[in-house]
């Protein structure tokens, strides 16, 4: 093996690895044997119920959703205020943060109240019959809100760095604008969006605190699965509970995971 | 030089820790749910005056409020609490189960181990516009009912009960026309929040309903903290009795060596001051003569007890609120 430019690779490996495991892998060791309590007969059971099946549904759907919808709006934003200059740039660029430092309560009191049916917005949505507050729609708001920074914040320094040489080549090369975004500058960026995406998503995914107040959280139609973990240990059912997070945490990472190579194969097909 | 500089520092940590020790004698932990704040502040304080008038100790009772459930789960997850006083006894039975206490424990105070009582009545809009009166009025088609989640509040139990309870006392009632009834009352309500404060929140601060089921003493609250001009409280016909429940932790208070001061804590409950405290804080007092002081407070209502019509917590708990009960059969919402 040839020697390493930097010396000091065993012992940060065995940090890396030693630190992992106590701050990620030891929790989910407990949730896992915690989950195991039930055999699998009686995992089989609790997660192919009605309503985990309906929240797992509605956890995923929407939380795919907003992420998507993240990533679209925050590549705009982040576009937006790398690109060009106008008043007030630094205010909005200092807004984008803003969801991150509400606690997350606090947000979905203040969604509910805008768009409850007497809220400000609820006020003219209700009658235009769009109801957003106390049901999955609201939900998907909760969720874009708190995910919305992750796109901007992995885009923007990417497009920071950009040489704007690149575009110049592409035009005299004779591509138009169109082909200059698509071809040339959307490739460069997609990486950075695809961890933007994912940790939009992961983040909506395990969401209660915003969500749970907008929610209406009616059984089966409008109930998230952090919501459904709750209601197992009120019943005092700890090993359901932990049961309904592992499999949380099984789509999440496969999810996670299935981005990771895509971002992986789009790396190297920009590449080439 | 160092040296004694290093043992002043220690003799003035000892002398410190020594001091801290001696303000506060003997301190007991009340774990309870959430809105017992103000009443416990009260009951606290008092009891601390009687103990060191009685004993010459002073005591602390420090307090930790929460959801009922969360908190019982709390105490099972090791928060040393030396008693415990919570919305249900199905949360007290859960800690007996794991061994913190004995399975006698609510034979072993006065009244069901509970000093002072509550039943659920309605909170309306001012002037009734929807003229509710009594159950019966709650599963019209045009009415909306706020109600917690039966699943993740204690309280929100007591409301599904008390509902069930009215419908097998109507002629003619039956297990099977009280679970109709409950699923129309259901699916009246358009909003299930966690807890008894965000459904108050949703029905008080949002506009959104016609009706909070809530109990009398969060009701009456309500009432004086939210405007008097804004709402109106309804006694419907019957009620049930709704009783949160009081138990010192046998495991704790014996290694805490509290257990004397644990139970005089919890008997002083039951002493006219302290039912007088409750009366004020708007919970049903046990004690006659404090009852009678406060008639004008609470209105005449019929009630029942979990115990004559359900036959106790945990069979309630096993039909209705288990995954897959009686509660998972009927649907919520339209």
């Amino acid at each position: 093996m040839a020697r390493r430019v930097l010396p000091g690779f065993g012992l940060s490996l065995g940090y890396t690895l030693a630190y992992l495991g106590l701050i990620v892998l030891l929790p989910l060791a407990a949730l896992a044997v915690k989950a195991s309590g039930l055999g699998l007969g009686g995992l089989w059971d609790t997660l192919t119920s009605a309503q985990v099946l309906a929240a797992l549904r509605l956890s995923f759907g929407a939380a795919l959703l907003s992420a998507v919808i993240n990533a679209v709006v925050g590549l705009l934003v982040a576009w937006v205020l790398v690109r060009y200059t106008f008043p007030g740039r630094r205010l909005f660029d200092a807004l984008v943060d803003l969801p991150f430092a509400l606690p997350t309560a606090v947000a979905g009191i203040a969604l509910t109240t805008l768009y409850a049916p007497k809220g400000w917005l609820g006020a003219w949505l209700v009658p235009l019959g769009v109801k957003i507050a106390f049901t999955p729609l609201g939900v998907l708001v909760a969720m874009i809100f708190v995910g919305f920074p992750f796109v901007v914040r992995t885009v923007q320094p990417v497009l920071e760095s950009l040489d704007r040489d690149i575009e110049e080549a592409a035009t005299m090369l004779g591509a138009s604008r169109l082909q200059t975004f698509t071809r040339v500058l959307f490739p460069l960026l997609l990486p950075a969006l695809l961890t933007g995406f994912a940790l939009a998503l992961a983040r909506a995914v395990g969401e209660y605190g915003s969500v749970i107040f907008i929610a209406g959280n009616i059984p089966l139609k409008s109930e998230i699965l952090p919501l459904v973990i709750v209601k197992q240990l009120e019943q005092h059912k700890y090993s359901d509970a932990a049961a309904v997070g592992v499999i949380m945490l099984a789509l999440s990472f496969l999810l996670l995971l299935a981005i990771s190579l895509l971002q992986r194969w789009t790396q190297r097909w920009t590449e080439r | 030089m160092l040296k004694s500089l290093r043992r002043t520092l220690l003799g003035s940590l000892l002398w410190l820790g020594v001091a801290a020790a001696n303000a506060a004698d003997i301190t007991l932990l009340n774990v309870s749910y959430d809105p017992t704040r103000e009443l416990y502040k009260s009951i606290n304080t008092a009891f601390a005056v009687q103990w060191k008038a009685d004993k010459g100790d002073s005591v602390v009772v420090n307090m930790s409020h929460g959801g009922s459930g969360k908190q019982a789960r709390s105490v099972v997850d090791g928060l040393e609490a030396d008693v415990v006083t919570l919305a249900l006894a199905y949360d007290i039975d859960a800690l007996a189960q794991k061994g913190l206490l004995g399975a006698d424990w609510q034979q072993r105070l006065p009244h069901n181990a509970t000093p002072f009582t509550s039943t659920i009545v309605f909170l309306v809009r001012k002037g009734n516009p929807k003229a509710i009166r009594d159950w019966g009025d709650l599963v019209k088609p045009d009415v909306e009912v706020i109600t917690p989640n039966p699943k993740t509040s204690g309280g929100a139990r007591w409301n599904y009960l008390a509902a069930w309870g009215y419908a097998l006392r109507l002629p003619g009632g039956s297990d099977a026309t009280a679970k109709a009834f409950v699923a129309a009352l259901f699916r009246n309500v358009p909003v299930l929040d966690t807890g008894a404060r965000g459904a108050t929140t949703t029905f008080a601060q949002r506009g959104v309903g016609d009706v909070l089921l809530a109990w009398e003493s969060e009701a009456l609250l309500a009432r004086q903290e939210l405007g008097a001009d804004e709402f109106d409280v309804v006694v419907p016909s019957v009620s049930i009795l709704a009783e949160p429940p009081v138990a010192v932790v046998d495991k704790v208070a014996d290694k805490h060596g509290t257990r004397a001061v644990a139970e005089a804590y919890l008997k002083f409950l039951y002493t006219p001051a302290a039912q007088e405290m409750a009366a004020k804080h708007y919970y049903r007092p046990r004690d006659a003569a404090a009852a009678a002081k406060y008639a004008a407070v609470f209105p005449n209502i019929t009630t029942f007890t979990i115990d004559e019509v359900f036959g106790g917590w945990q069979k309630a708990q096993a039909t209705h609120f288990s995954d897959g009960g009686v509660f998972d059969q009927i649907g919520v919402g339209k």
